[in-house]
Formats: C-alpha cells, sequence, structure tokens
C-alpha cells in the first residue's frame, strides 16, 4: 500500500492486475487510499465498477471482501450472526456434563463467545482489514441499510450486543457501487468520494480487450470495439458494457475467427445483446454496424 | 489558476462559484476538497480537475455544472470532456406550474365565491377537476389533504415472529436459556409485509392542462404517505422526476419547487418517447420492477402509436400492475378509441377514470389491493 506514491503509480499496479484505469479512476481509486474514504462508484452497468475492487485487491495484494446488496438485506446478512444450532448443542452438552445443575449465567456466556459467531461480510472486512470492501449495487438494498452502513464507514466499528465492538486495526479500503435503479441517500455519499464511470474510449477499449483475452488479433480487437460503440449510441434496451464486449470478442475467438465480418457478427450476436427486441433491431441494420 | 503563495482563498473561492451552480458544496464536502487537493498535484491541471469531481460532485447531473464552473475558474478546459457521450441533461429551471396553481379562471372570481357556499362537499367530490371555479380549487386541496392512502404490500425477504412458519431459533434459545435451558414452547418467524413501491406517471401535455394540478397535489399527497416507496415522474416533450419535490412536507412549496422542475408543462406530448425515457432510465433498473405503476393521461398521441404501444408492453412485463388513468374514462359516452389509449390498452390491468376527487380515492383504492 505504501508503495503508491500518485495515481499513475497505481494506474500502472492496476494495469498488472488487467485493469486498465483512466486518470479519472485513478485518481479515485488513490485519493480512496490516501484518504481512507470509502469510494463511492456510479456509472452505466458494465463500465468497470465491480472489477476496479476487484483489481485494486489484486494490485495491492489484499484480500476481497464483498457484499451484494438485495431487496431486504439486513444486519444478520450483512454483519454477523449467531451460530443457533451450534449454541443449542453446546448447551445440550454442557447441561450433560453438569447433571442438569446449570448455572444460567456462565451458560450463557459460554455461548456468546467468538465460537460461535457467524462472521459475514462487514465483520469479516473489519477483522481481515487491511482488505478491500466491495459494497456492490448498493441502489439495491432499503434505504435502512444505507443508515445502518453510516457508522461503520464512518468509525470502522461494530458493536455486538453480547459480546462487545469489533474495531478495524486499519480501515479496509470501501468501494461501493450503484446502478442508479433508486437515489443513494446524500448523509451516505457525503461521506464517500464520488466518481461517475463512463464507457472507455476507442482506444482504452481495444487494450482492454487484448489484455484480457490472449492470443486476440489487433484487428479482430479494433472492429469488435467499434461494432460496440456503434452499439451504445443505437437506441437499444441494454446497450452492451465491456463485460459484453470481451463476451462477444472471446466468443469470436472461441469460433477461430480472426475478422468480424456479417456472417460471424451474425452467429455471435447473443453474445453482446441480450434482448430479442435489441437483436431484431441490429440484425436488420449489420451492415451499418460493421460499416 | 491562483499563482500566489497561498491556494486557499483560490480553492475555497472556487467551491463558492460551484454552489452558486447549484452544487451541494457544504462545508464537509469542501474539507474533503482540500485533504484531497493536498495529497494530488495541484499543478497537474488533470489533478486539479478529478480533486473536486470526486470530492465536490454526488450526482451525474451535477458532472456538466462541475465542468462548466471549472473551466471558468481555473481558465482549463476540464480533461475529460471531449469523450462525454451520454451527457446528463441539465436541469431546467422554468416557472411554470407556480403560475398555474390558481387556475386560469381568476378574473371572474367575486362571482365564484358565492358558487363555493352552495357547493357541498359531495357534489364537489364528483365535479369535474378540470370545470372547478378557483374557490372550488382552494376546497379541493383541503379535501386531497385529507386522503389517507395506504401502499399496496408485498412478502419481504426478513423474518418476523409469527405463530406459524420457519422455526426461528435465535427467540426459542432465548427462552430456553430463560427456563435453565429446559426446551419449551418452539418460537416461529415468516417473511414479514412490506410496503410495494408505487410509480405514478403524470402527463403534463397541454391537453391534460385542467387536471395537470390537481394530479400533482394527488401525488403529493400519495408521496407524503409513504416517501420512501413512491415516485412520481411528469411526461410531455420529456421525462422529469418530481418526486424529490414532491417530499417537502408543505403542498404549496412542494406544487411550486415541482412547477420548476417541470420545464414542459402544458406543450405537446410525445407518450411513447418519454415512457420509453422513463423505461431505459429508471423503469428497468429497478423502479418499475414488481411496482404497481399509474400512468395518467387522456392518450393523446400524435402519428404513431407503435412505439407506445411497444412501451407499454415492456412496462407490463416489469411492472406488478399497470393502471391507466384517464380524466376521460368516466365522462358519458366515454369510448378508449384515441389512437394512443388504443395501442397501449391490450398491456394496462385496469382502465380507470380519475376526472374527480371520487374517482381518484378509488383510484388509491385500487392501489391499496395491487
Amino acid at each position: 500500500m505504501n508503495q503508491v506514491s500518485s495515481p499513475e503509480k497505481l494506474a500502472q499496479l492496476l494495469e498488472g492486475s488487467g485493469y486498465l484505469a483512466d486518470p479519472g479512476v485513478a485518481t479515485a481509486a488513490f485519493l480512496a487510499l490516501r484518504m481512507r474514504r470509502p469510494l463511492f462508484c456510479e456509472g452505466e452497468p458494465g463500465t468497470g465498477k465491480t472489477s476496479l475492487a476487484v483489481a485494486l485487491a489484486e494490485a495491492l495484494g489484499m484480500p476481497l471482501i464483498r457484499l451484494q446488496c438485495h431487496e431486504g438485506i439486513d444486519a444478520a446478512q450483512a454483519l454477523y450472526e449467531w451460530d443457533f444450532p451450534r449454541q443449542l448443542l453446546h448447551l445440550r452438552a454442557l447441561e450433560a456434563a453438569e447433571g442438569g445443575r446449570l448455572d444460567v449465567d456462565t451458560a450463557e456466556q459460554s455461548l456468546y463467545t467468538e465460537r460461535f459467531l457467524l462472521a459475514r461480510p462487514l465483520l469479516r472486512a473489519l477483522k481481515a482489514a487491511p482488505c478491500v470492501l466491495l459494497i456492490d449495487e448498493i441502489d439495491r438494498a432499503d434505504d435502512e441499510f444505507e443508515a445502518f452502513l453510516l457508522q461503520l464507514l464512518d468509525e470502522n466499528v461494530v458493536t455486538i450486543p453480547e459480546y462487545g465492538e469489533v474495531r478495524a486495526e486499519v480501515p479496509p479500503l470501501v468501494i461501493l457501487t450503484s446502478n442508479r435503479t433508486r437515489e443513494v441517500h446524500d448523509a451516505l455519499k457525503r461521506r464517500c468520494l464520488y466518481h461517475w464511470l463512463e464507457h472507455p474510449g476507442l482506444e482504452r477499449e481495444v487494450a482492454i480487450l487484448r489484455s484480457r483475452i490472449p492470443g486476440i488479433g489487433e484487428r479482430l480487437a479494433k472492429q469488435v470495439t467499434e461494432a460496440v460503440q456503434r452499439l451504445r449510441a443505437m437506441e437499444l434496451l441494454k446497450p452492451p458494457g465491456v463485460a459484453e464486449a470481451i463476451d462477444w470478442a472471446q466468443a469470436l475467438a472461441a469460433l477461430g475467427r480472426d475478422e468480424l465480418d456479417a456472417e460471424s457478427a451474425a452467429i455471435t450476436l447473443g453474445a453482446v445483446l441480450k434482448y430479442s427486441e435489441d437483436l431484431d433491431r441490429v440484425r436488420a441494420q449489420l451492415d451499418a454496424l460493421l460499416a | 489558476m491562483t499563482t500566489s503563495a497561498d491556494p486557499l482563498p483560490g480553492l475555497v473561492g472556487f467551491t463558492a462559484a460551484l454552489r452558486e451552480a447549484g452544487l451541494p458544496c457544504d462545508a464537509h464536502r469542501v474539507q474533503a476538497y482540500l485533504a484531497a487537493v493536498e495529497r494530488l498535484d495541484v499543478a497537474d491541471p488533470g489533478q486539479l480537475y478529478w480533486a473536486g469531481r470526486l470530492s465536490l460532485c454526488a450526482d451525474p447531473d451535477d458532472l456538466p455544472r462541475y465542468d462548466q464552473a471549472f473551466a471558468s475558474w481555473f481558465s482549463t478546459e476540464p480533461p475529460v470532456r471531449q469523450h462525454r457521450r451520454s451527457q446528463p441533461p441539465k436541469q431546467p429551471r422554468i416557472a411554470a406550474l407556480a403560475t398555474e396553481q390558481g387556475g386560469g379562471s381568476s378574473d371572474k372570481k367575486s362571482g365564484e365565491q358565492l358558487s363555493v357556499a352552495a357547493s357541498d362537499t359531495e357534489v364537489l367530490r364528483e365535479r369535474d377537476l378540470g370545470e372547478l371555479t378557483t374557490a372550488e380549487r382552494k376546497h379541493l386541496r383541503e379535501l386531497l389533504e385529507t386522503l389517507r392512502p395506504v401502499p399496496p404490500r408485498r412478502s419481504s425477504l426478513r423474518y418476523r415472529p409469527a405463530k406459524r412458519g420457519r422455526l426461528d431459533p435465535s427467540r426459542t434459545l432465548r427462552a430456553m436459556l430463560a427456563r435453565g435451558g429446559e426446551p419449551g414452547k418452539l418460537a416461529y418467524s415468516r417473511h414479514g409485509p412490506r410496503p410495494r413501491r408505487v410509480v405514478l406517471l403524470i402527463d403534463v401535455s397541454g391537453s391534460m392542462k385542467p387536471y395537470a394540478d390537481s394530479l400533482l397535489r394527488f401525488a403529493h399527497v400519495v408521496v407524503r404517505g409513504s416517501p420512501a416507496n413512491v415516485e412520481v415522474f411528469t411526461l410531455g416533450t420529456r421525462l422529469t422526476r418530481v418526486t424529490r419535490q414532491l417530499r417537502q412536507r408543505d403542498p404549496e412549496r412542494a406544487m411550486l419547487s415541482a412547477g420548476e422542475a417541470v420545464p414542459d408543462f402544458a406543450g405537446g406530448t410525445r407518450l411513447g418517447d418519454t415512457l420509453r425515457a422513463f423505461l431505459d432510465r429508471w423503469g428497468q433498473r429497478g423502479l418499475a420492477r414488481r411496482a404497481a405503476v399509474v400512468l395518467f393521461s387522456d392518450g393523446w398521441e400524435r402519428g404513431d402509436t407503435t412505439l407506445l404501444g411497444e412501451q407499454t408492453a415492456r412496462l407490463k412485463r416489469l411492472a406488478h400492475a399497470v393502471f391507466w388513468v384517464n380524466p376521460h374514462a368516466g365522462k358519458d359516452g366515454y369510448a378508449p378509441v384515441q389512437s394512443g389509449i388504443a395501442a397501449a390498452l391490450p398491456h394496462v390491468d385496469r382502465l380507470l377514470a380519475g376526472h374527480s376527487l371520487a374517482t381518484l380515492e378509488r383510484l388509491l383504492g385500487e392501489i391499496r389491493d395491487a
């Protein structure tokens, strides 16, 4: 972590783990590291929000802990849970050993120990820090959950009533991602650095394809990228992200094609478009796509 | 860029300029900005740009304003401007609704003051919202405030204590401990109810003008009833999200800021296009998924209605229920023959009237049971 002295250095490190960061992303991640602030990433699906966290963990040699948010997620799923079946067994065993004369206080104390504590991602991250904590798609969680995150992001502490406080020695590097399905509360955003990710430019996307798919020809990578960027400009239900561009190039490579022509595009279009309406629309103007 | 020894006044001045441009640069963010600048090379315009963009912006809508302020304050082109494709639309600031709320008939005031004395609440409930007098409108606002909307419910993932359902080991164990380890009654839990999201789409084009004010007020009441679960958009020549504005408690202030946010009040309509904009930008990503969606429109669509049909079908596939509320549907002799509504009707769960307070109350009942 200490060897990172500038955004450019970090970009180099990220490149080593296969993530080609533009100056914006590199500066964002650099500041998040240096200022010890969570980084809130928003952008269209497929612009590399989640993969940034994965690449950062790899580049910085830290473990990645991921919390996938969903509707109704609560503290038990995100933070910790007590292992009740094992606690019950333990209680029974104690009882048998004591011949039925169980001291309630001692028994209870022995139940709420680390042995029976199931750490969920957030608690694991505090214990494992330094690490990268990815809180993925925070916009899918309920807004109560955001309020629950505030203390954790502020102080890197959680309180477990029966057990005590768990504090991170070094704060984890937190990356939050959002697809903007709903507006995230300002209180949460205020604690974070904010970065809006765009689809990469032509050159960068070609470079991403080439670094992700070993052995892909320059020509094919360029053709796929140009076609994908044209697709993004069309009015589609689901414009392709970088992941779809990679899928497409991979599909073509798997079929042994080294060129994107009308025929190879037609049979592999399903790798890049995920709606039948989009497929119909693009098939109808395939020539314009490959022009 | 400021060249004096201390860059601080220049940087703070920049945040003040941003605040002027409407960015939420509170003290907390300014502090973060200064901390960011400290860790970067300020002589590099690129790093200077990113330091502010990362710490002072909080929304894609902020970015164009930030770029503009950056360019004029530091007289340097923002380094990323050239390849931004999907530039988020700017927030328009045109006062439109604010002046409309009194209704268009203030010149006949004195005569109408009398008629309201006679107009009984029950009669008003059935009156057409488009034909109300100024005084009646005022009375209607009070009546709207008394509505108590109840959001529809869906099952949540979270478990709640219950008499039957899944065994709840946590509570069972606690009960056991309280009895010194003796097994006793088993505790159960099951999925609890949660409010289902409600999305209101209000057509504010010219033909809907007589109803738009009342419908927005109605939307305000629904939003206030359950602020976290209701979203409101206006459809006209473009799509505008007014949820934030309508979350304000005071109805007059809410209507004023909603009016400022809607740039195309009483303009034309392109229902198919705006519906697609809604689905692309909000609906498909999650807002309309499994929600109860209510579309308030008279269904006047100029030109081709294929798009409207397609988009309503798409909405139907995403949403839990789609209601179309048409102010004319409650009137005698109405038949859904306008080209727009005819194209959309096959994909709508229910076509409802929405021309009077009574019909809006009925609509609330339908939403609750959705």
